[in-house]
């Protein structure tokens, strides 16, 4: 039920974009974002939802995921991450941060000769795992490691 | 647009090492305005296409947690100077980005 549910929704969701974009001449090559953005994931307000609804449910640990991090970050609003994936076959590397309103931060799919390394920057609310979660073959891998915030960069 | 993304993509030994920042204030829908009260509605890049010589190596969801002026850095295999790297982005009130830069020797 719930499962057709959500086919609908993204698929009724993706007519909508297309048509739209089609409607308005938007649609070039080379300008196309292939997937529709994950409002499920994107919203999902604990780490678990999070995690299942981006494709990363029953993730195991993982000791070939490296995660470099601030121990203590003293600004919440722009914390450095940045990931390597030593799993063969990675095919996309997703940041979480546990205690974030709404955990998942970012998703990045590589394709082609992308190397499975992301760095960016993210916020934290609070003191939290920043857990990172890795596909590769078709499977689910995880690891997390804390950093600690003193100044909080999600409210105002 | 020329302000809105910087890129910089140089080589690092056998792949490029792509840098972009983009200029955007991330709102995130939890900040109150001062002056009404009121919630200011999220505002937010969400989707990050890039390509290397027209290919896609990556496509990136974000949320509102990536922080402001977002920063992207990936790295391409097979790349050599010369090659052109195109990004694309949009955010969720539709407005589209997009920037490239040409691979660079070290």
């Amino acid at each position: 039920m719930d499962q057709l549910r959500r086919a609908f929704l993204k698929s009724t969701g993706m007519a909508g974009v297309v048509v739209v974009a089609i409607g308005s001449g938007l649609l070039k090559s080379g300008e196309v974002l292939a997937a529709t953005w994950n409002k499920l994931a994107f919203t999902s307000s604990n780490l678990a939802d999070a995690m299942k609804n981006a494709n990363y449910g029953g993730a195991t640990e993982s000791k070939d995921i490296v995660i470099t991090v601030p121990d203590i970050a003293e600004n919440g609003a722009s914390v450095p991450v940045e990931v390597t994936s030593n799993i063969p076959g990675t095919t996309s590397i997703a940041i979480f941060v546990e205690k974030n309103i709404t955990p998942l931060a970012a998703d990045f799919e590589f394709s082609n000769d992308a190397v499975p390394y992301i760095y960016t920057f993210i916020k934290m609310g609070q003191t939290s795992q920043v857990r990172i979660a890795v596909r590769a073959g078709g499977k689910a891998y995880t690891l997390s490691k804390e950093v600690k915030v003193t100044i909080g960069g999600c409210g105002g | 647009m020329a302000d809105e993304m910087k890129m910089r993509a140089t080589m690092l030994g056998e792949v490029a090492d792509v840098k972009v920042r983009m200029t955007h204030f991330m709102e995130t829908g939890a900040r109150k305005d001062p002056k009404t009260g009121k919630l200011i509605p999220p505002h937010f890049i969400d989707q990050v296409v890039a390509t290397l010589n027209g290919k896609t190596v990556l496509d990136a969801q974000m949320g509102i947690a990536v922080a402001r002026n977002p920063f992207i850095g990936f790295r391409v295999k097979g790349a050599k100077p010369g090659d052109k790297i195109v990004v694309n982005a949009v955010d969720n009130l539709g407005t589209k980005f997009s920037g490239e830069v040409t691979v660079a020797a070290r």
